[in-house]
Parts: structure tokens; C-alpha cells; sequence
């Protein structure tokens, strides 16, 4: 009846399959490529390692190893989302490894250690996310404090490492459930839980969406969302996964050690922006992020197979994310494009 | 002057007394406004007058300097658009304000998704969505992003996503600039519904045709302040166009209509494209521009008259036809070539492809200028001069070169945005809807101002949904339906309803 039902009835005609999903889900296509790298790494490591590389302990291992990047991921995709970025994330992981580490230590239980520690967590992703919401500092500058803040503590709590010897931590690390050759570690299993939580949360929340609605839309508030709490939760949410990340990092390496984490938060942001979330806001998803760990993973353990230099996983890491940056520049500007009506 | 609030519906809304000033400028100056429940309420001002500023005050985006705010008889101070929202007060801001990256039902919905067992329930999202749509006369693909539609298109968004929340007062700050007659009918439709059953609303807009078919009651506004509150039947067109511009505006239909103006077609066109087109997008379509020519281009919304020039100019590509600029073969795969070979485009987005909202508006209307200069600078007394001359043509107020260009008000962004491109002396100027959210009278002087330029020589492609503007400036106008273009009428020999008639029966019998 009105000119724009002709238009979209026109267009709907003319749209096959492959319109209809790239005008529904073109921010998912990042993602996927991440996929098929992830894939193409293993086939190719496979080919090139004469079959020695695909096996259920392998591939077991690569969950175990980076169960704390993965948490980290996790938090961190929240962030980006909304615009933002946490560069604490690495030393708020030293910083409660070692409290955590320093407590149980000191003889305090768990129950008790391990909450003071991820509170202590949140009140760091608090600190930014004030800074960042209410004092209108740059996210970048907030959370370099927060970095700084987070390592001086950790300094302050000890110079050097703290062994753990309660058993519950170590039971986190050493208990495998198997399956045949596979095998998972309860740090393995709480990363994977907080991934599907976090991915969950995102899809299916309100403050989920709404962090979408902040990174793409500065004025988000005119829309009458709940645009200050979001942000403010974000950072705490970050921050609480890198309590997290501090706990699973001190069962791994049976201590906890102030000088863990160094550059991690980098690593974390790679995988993020490997699995396909924008920096610029907006776009993304926790799962991919899971991706983007799982391709970190396999490169470095791809590397160490080949008896490389580890430093050739950063320089490898450092062009695909320059590819990954400009794909997706590509496909945020095509899908920005408007086939206008 | 105050008010009294004397009719049979008490106020819904009472604000006294409101002052709001920024940095320089005194927006609002001791404002009184009442909204009734079951009234359609225009406020009535030129650009910049505080249309929008008092929207934001009842609705909390500004916190008011003095002054008070009563809903339904109590004092209220809103600390956001949230609080307002749930206080019953759904507003749609004047600069559309959504999320691009989401789909069009999540941005109907954003806020207010339906949950089942703790979470969304996205099959229920979007069927909301498609219902409130719906209401508004659209049925679009729900899941489809909102980057891939229309302004047209998220405006209706943008009003449907007001409508979900079910409020007593709903605020409507230019909703009908991107809209066409059909779309602006049935929206319409749906506010005289809400009006019977007892929802107040706001309805602010620069159209006065859709004012006095709408608006039960009138507040005007100028410089920020109360001029005061009449009946819409109690207030004849003119007698609201003196109050509203504080003269009276006898030179709008004195302007010499250019559509009389003989052309000289005999050398070859400026710009010539030939079964210029692109698959999906727009059907081949030829275009002549003769030097000094004004060229309109109508048809509804949709009808392909943006994606006709924005493949001229090279923002998308044409994948048939060629072009020929002055007789020599162009190449315009991007707006760089167009830019080089003397074409400016002034795009109907003003906010995302427009006004670059924290430079100045000096540095927003030199802009155009510097693009065509490269990277050597363009002198400071050149820039100056070029500012204050179209700052003073256009009326940009404040008139302030130095103020930061996303606090002006919308009409006045806009007009920032035309005082970029004709500053550039391009050889052929598009305008793609250049006069939407402008005041009677700037528009009156903008049209002037296109006139003038063309007798000296410029060149214009004119797109407007305002057919009476279309008429007035175009010696030719191209007629746009469908993504195809359907004819081509010489502007002489036709009235406003021959066109009308033209662009609905594709001109059957009356064709030129
Ligand atoms: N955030 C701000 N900072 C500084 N000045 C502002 C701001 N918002 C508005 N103004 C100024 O307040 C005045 C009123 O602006 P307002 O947006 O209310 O006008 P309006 O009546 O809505 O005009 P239009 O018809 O163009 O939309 C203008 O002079 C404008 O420049
Ligand atoms: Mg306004």
C-alpha cells in the first residue's frame, strides 16, 4: 500500500539465500572465518606433523593450557562490545593468583580466600568502569591504570612465588575425567561453563543486548537503556573473570607468582579480535572468542611441535590479526553499506 | 507571558518557568508549555528556537536550570530518557536514534523484549516487532539489520520502537522528515487512534500542511522563548508564520520561480548518464544536466531517486550505462572522481555520512573546500570569508563560526551541511533532500540561494519529497517509481496535483 511495501516486496524477490543471510547475520561471517582458520590449522598440522597431531590428547591439552585465556576472553569480550577495552585483565590474573595464593597459604579456607578474591577482582573492574562511565576517561587510560594498580598489589602482596599445597586447588588441575584418550581438568570444565554462560548472557539478557545497543550507539541513553550500569558491569564482569583466570592460573602452575600475566592481556585481546568481535564496538561473540583461543592455542602448540622459537607464535598471531582487522574493516563497511529502499 | 491551563482535560504535563542555557547560548528562557490529555500539541519555532531542547527537558536528557516539571499533578525530576520512559513519557528524538548494528526487530524492541523462563524470547521479539511495524503500514524482513534499510525506513523504526511502550504521553520531535504522503497518513492513522483514547502528544514538525492537518493546539516558541499557545482553528497559516519568524514572510512566493527559465540544451549536457543502473538496486535510467540547469527528481520514498545519484557520484557503483561529463567519457567509480570532475553531493543522512558533529561549523563548512584542495591548506582569509558568507546566506544561528557543529540544532546542522557544498563551486550540485528539518523561512532563503547559483552557471540535481519545491526550482523533473525512471515531465506544464498524478499513474494520457 505505501511505496516502501513495494520496495520491500521487490527486494524480497529478488533476494536468494545468500542476501537474506548476509542481511540478517553478516557480523556472524568474521566469526566463521575464524572457524575455518581453526580448521585449516589443523588439517594443515596434520599433513605437516605426518599425522601426529590431531589426537585426543593434543586436543584435550590445547582446553587444559588455556583454560585462563580462554576466561579472560570471555570478560574481555563483554567489554570490546561495548566499545570499550580492559588491558588490567593480565595482571588483575597475577594479582589475585598470588592473594589467593598468599591466603591459603596463610591457612585461610578456600571458601573464604576464594571469594576476597574475585571481589577483589570486581572492585578493580569497578574502579574502570567508574573512571571510565562517570569520569568520562578514556577506556584505554582507565584500564592502564587498573593494569598498573593490579600489579603493584600483586607486588605488594609478595615478591616472589607462593607455592599452593590445599588440595582443592590442586584437585581443579590434576583431576582428568577421561574418555578413552580425551580428558578434560575442572579448570577445563569451569572455562567452557563460563564461555557458555557468558555466550548465553550476551544472547539471551537484556544487559546482554544492551551492550550490544552501547557499542553501536553512542547515545544509546536516548533510547532509554540502562546505559551507565551496563558499562560500570561490564568492567566488573571483566574483572571477576580475571579472578577467575588468577585461580585457574595458580592451580595450572601449582603457585602463584606475581609476575604471571605479563602481556597476556594482549594475547586475550588477539583472540578476541581473531574470534571475531570488532574493536570498535557492537559486533561479536563470546563463543567466537572461544575460537579465537582455541586458534592461539593451536598455533603455539603447532610452533612448539615444530620445535620453533616461541616467539614466531607472536609474529604469526601479529599477521593474521592484521588480517583479521582488515577483513573484517571489509565486511563492517560492506554490511554498513545500505541497499537503501 | 504564562498560561493557564483553562480547558475541560486537566494537564497531563505542566512545565513552568523553564530555563535551560548552554555555554553562550540562552536555549530556553522562561518557558511555560501544557500538554492536555487527548491533544495533539505542535511546538512551532524556526531552527534553533528550542523545539528540541525543551523535549529533552521534559524528558531528562538536560537537567533544567530553573523551572518545574509536573506530571499529572506531580513535581518530577527525571535523571534520563529511562526514568521518563517509566513514567509513562515515550519519546522519539529528533536525530534517529538507533542501533545499526542490531536487527529492525531487536531495535523495535530493544529494552522491552519479551522474556520467557529468565530469557528472551527472540520468536516473540520479533513477531512484536512485526505487529507494531504493522501499524505503521511496513512489513520488512524483522531479523534483517537495520544498516541494510532506509532513513524512511528507520524512522518508522524509530516510531514503532516508541510505540511499543503503551504511554500516556508520546513525543514526536520531526518524525516525518524522511516520510512520504502514504507513510505520513498512516502514521497519522495511528496518532489520532492514540489521541481517542486519551494519550497526549507531542508532534513537532517543519511541515505546516501536516500541523494544521493534525495538531489540535499550537505552542510557538522563538530565540527560546514563549510566544504563546493558541488553537490551531483560532490560528490562521500566516498569522503562525509571523509569530513563529517575528516578521512576515512575503518574499516565499515572491522568490521568482527558475522553473520558467529557458536552458540552452544545444551544447552538450555537464553530465550526461546513459542507462546508468545497477542490478538489484535501480533499473537503467538516463539522466541529461544541462549547464545551469536545475533538474528535480520525485517520486515517493523508495522510488530509487538516492540511489540514482549516489551512483552518478560514484558512492555506489553502477554495475550498467556510462557517463559522459561535458561530452568526454567518466569514470565514476567513486566520489573521489566525482569530487575531481566538479560534482558535490549533499546526502540525505545527515548524521552518518554529513555533519562531522565535534568540528566546528567553520571547519565543517570548509571541509568541502580542503577535499577539493588535497592536502595544501586553504588560506585562512579565503576560509573565513567563505564561512561568513554562506553562515549569513543560509541564516546558521547562532551565528557563531567557532561553536562545535553537534550542538546546533537539526535544521541547522543541515543548513551547515548545504553551506559545505555550495561553498566547494562545484559544476553540478546534487541535493539529496537538502531543505528536511529546515524552518518556512530558511527554506524560503535556500531556495534562493539555489536560484541564484544557478543563473550563474551551477547546475543542480534536486530531490525532494516537497513537490512544491520540486516545481518551483526544476525546469525538468524526472519522475523515479518503482527503482526505475518512468519519465521525464517539463516543470511548465504541470501544477502540483498534475505531478502528484504523474508520479502515481505514471502520468496514463498526461504525459509531457
Ligand atoms: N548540547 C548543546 N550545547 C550547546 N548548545 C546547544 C545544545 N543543544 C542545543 N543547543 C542550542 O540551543 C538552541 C536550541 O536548539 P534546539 O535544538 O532546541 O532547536 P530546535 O527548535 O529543535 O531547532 P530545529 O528546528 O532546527 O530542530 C540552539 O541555538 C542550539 O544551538
Ligand atoms: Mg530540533
Amino acid at each position: 500500500m505505501t511505496s516502501v511495501e513495494t520496495a520491500a516486496r521487490t527486494t524480497r524477490e529478488q533476494t536468494g539465500y545468500f542476501q537474506t543471510f548476509m542481511s540478517r547475520r553478516a557480523s556472524i561471517l568474521p566469526t566463521l572465518a575464524a572457524v575455518a582458520i581453526l580448521i585449516l590449522l589443523f588439517v594443515g598440522a596434520e599433513i605437516l606433523l605426518r599425522g601426529d597431531f590431531i589426537t585426543p590428547r593434543n586436543i584435550s591439552s590445547l582446553l587444559l593450557d588455556n583454560a585462563y585465556l580462554l576466561i579472560l576472553a570471555v570478560g574481555l569480550t563483554f567489554v570490546i562490545v561495548t566499545g570499550g577495552i580492559d588491558l588490567s585483565v593480565g595482571s588483575v590474573m597475577a594479582f589475585t593468583g598470588i592473594w589467593l595464593a598468599q591466603l591459603l597459604a596463610a591457612g585461610v579456607s578456600l571458601a573464604i580466600a576464594l571469594p576476597a578474591v574475585l571481589l577483589a577482582g570486581a572492585l578493580v573492574g569497578l574502579l574502570i568502569g567508574v573512571l571510565v562511565q562517570f569520569f568520562d576517561v578514556q577506556p584505554f587510560i582507565a584500564s592502564l591504570a587498573g593494569l598498573f594498580l593490579a600489579r603493584g598489589l600483586a607486588f605488594v602482596v609478595s615478591l616472589s612465588s607462593i607455592k599452593v599445597e590445599t588440595a582443592e586447588v590442586l584437585w581443579l588441575q590434576s583431576t582428568r575425567i577421561q574418555l578413552g584418550d580425551w580428558y578434560i581438568t575442572p579448570t577445563g570444565i569451569l572455562a567452557l561453563l563460563v564461555a557458555f554462560a557468558g555466550a548465553w548472557v550476551m544472547q539471551f539478557t537484556r544487559f546482554g543486548r544492551t551492550t550490544y545497543a552501547i557499542g553501536g550507539n553512542k547515545q544509546a541513553a536516548l533510547m532509554g537503556l540502562k546505559v551507565a550500569r551496563t558499562t560500570v558491569a561490564v568492567y566488573v564482569i571483566s574483572g571477576i573473570c580475571g579472578g577467575l583466570a588468577g585461580l585457574v592460573l595458580t592451580a595450572y602452575s601449582g603457585a602463584g607468582y606475581p609476575r604471571n600475566g605479563v602481556g597476556t592481556e594482549l594475547d586475550a585481546i588477539a583472540a578476541v579480535v581473531i574470534g571475531g568481535t570488532v574493536l570498535a564496538g557492537g559486533r561479536g561473540y563470546v563463543l567466537g572468542s572461544m575460537v579465537g583461543v582455541f586458534v592461539y592455542g593451536t598455533i603455539k602448540t603447532i610452533i612448539s611441535f615444530m620445535g620453533a622459537e616461541q616467539s614466531w607464535t607472536q609474529i604469526i598471531i601479529g599477521a593474521l590479526l592484521l588480517v583479521f582487522i582488515v577483513v573484517q574493516r571489509a565486511i563492517v563497511a560492506r554490511s554498513d553499506r545500505r541497499s537503501r529502499s | 507571558m504564562t498560561l493557564t491551563a483553562d480547558t475541560a482535560y486537566p494537564p497531563i504535563v505542566e512545565m513552568r518557568g523553564i530555563t535551560i542555557s548552554f555555554p553562550g547560548v540562552l536555549a530556553l528562557d522562561n518557558v511555560d508549555f501544557f500538554l492536555r490529555r487527548g491533544e495533539v500539541h505542535s511546538l512551532m519555532g524556526e531552527n534553533g528556537a528550542g523545539k528540541s531542547t525543551l523535549i529533552k527537558a521534559l524528558t531528562g536528557v538536560y537537567a533544567v536550570d530553573s523551572g518545574s516539571i509536573d506530571l499529572i499533578g506531580t513535581s518530577q525530576v527525571f535523571r534520563g530518557t529511562s526514568d521518563a520512559e517509566a513514567a509513562g513519557i515515550s519519546t522519539v528524538y529528533q536525530e534517529i536514534n538507533l542501533c545499526t548494528n542490531l536487527s529492525v526487530g531487536e531495535n523495535v524492541m530493544l529494552g522491552h523484549e519479551p522474556r520467557k523462563g529468565g530469557r528472551i524470547d527472540w520468536k516473540a521479539v520479533h513477531r512484536l516487532a512485526a505487529e507494531h511495524l504493522e501499524g505503521l503500514g511496513i512489513s520488512i524482513d524483522t531479523r534483517s539489520l537495520l544498516s541494510n534499510h532506509s532513513i524512511a525506513i528507520q524512522q518508522l523504526v524509530a516510531i514503532s520502537r516508541a510505540m511499543v511502550l503503551d504511554a500516556k504521553v508520546l513525543v514526536l520531535d520531526e518524525p516525518t522528515s524522511s516520510l512520504d504522503r502514504g507513510e505520513v497518513e498512516q502514521l497519522f492513522t495511528v496518532i489520532r487512534d492514540l489521541r481517542a483514547r486519551g494519550a497526549a502528544i507531542i508532534f513537532v514538525s517543519h511541515f505546516l500542511d501536516q500541523v494544521y492537518e493534525i495538531a489540535d493546539r499550537i505552542t510557538v516558541l522563538r530565540n527560546g522563548k514563549l510566544v504563546g499557545e493558541y488553537l490551531v482553528k483560532d490560528l490562521p497559516r500566516d498569522q503562525l508564520v509571523t509569530k513563529m519568524i517575528g516578521r512576515q514572510l512575503d518574499d516565499l512566493e515572491a522568490i521568482s520561480s527558475t522553473a520558467e527559465r529557458a536552458i540552452d540544451r544545444t551544447d552538450a549536457p555537464i553530465l550526461k548518464a546513459t542507462g546508468v543502473g545497477r542490478r538489484g538496486v535501480l533499473e537503467p535510467a538516463d539522466l541529461d544536466v544541462f549547464d545551469g540547469e536545475i533538474v528535480g527528481i520525485a517520486g515517493l520514498l523508495g522510488s530509487g531517486r538516492t540511489e540514482l545519484v549516489r551512483l552518478l557520484y560514484g558512492a555506489d557503483r553502477a554495475d550498467s550505462g556510462n557517463i559522459e561529463m561535458v561530452g568526454t567519457p567518466a569514470k565514476m567509480t567513486s566520489p573521489r572522481h566525482a569530487i575531481d570532475r566538479g560534482i558535490a553531493f549533499s546526502s540525505e543522512d545527515r548524521r552518518e555520512e554529513g555533519i562531522v558533529a565535534d568540528l566546528s561549523v567553520a571547519e565543517n563548512i570548509v571541509l568541502g573546500i580542503q577535499a577539493r584542495k588535497g592536502l595544501r591548506k586553504v588560506r585562512q582569509e579565503k576560509q573565513d570569508s567563505v564561512v561568513s558568507e554562506y553562515m549569513a546566506a543560509l541564516d546558521i544561528r547562532p551565528a557563531d563560526p567557532d561553536m562545535v557543529a553537534g550542538n546546533l540544532s537539526g535544521g541547522n546542522q543541515q543548513k551547515v551541511l548545504i553551506a559545505r557544498w555550495l561553498a566547494t563551486a562545484p559544476e553540478l550540485l546534487i541535493l539529496d533532500e537538502p531543505t528536511r528539518g529546515i524552518d518556512v523561512g530558511t527554506k524560503a532563503d535556500l531556495q534562493k540561494k539555489v536560484a541564484e547559483l544557478s543563473e550563474q552557471g551551477l547546475s543542480v540535481i534536486f530531490i525532494s519529497s516537497e513537490l512544491e519545491e520540486v516545481l518551483r526550482l526544476a525546469q525538468r523533473i524526472v519522475v523515479m517509481r518503482d527503482r526505475k525512471s518512468i519519465g521525464e515531465l517539463d516543470s511548465r506544464r504541470f501544477d502540483l496535483d498534475g505531478l502528484i498524478d504523474f508520479i502515481a499513474n505514471e502520468g496514463d494520457g498526461s504525459a509531457a
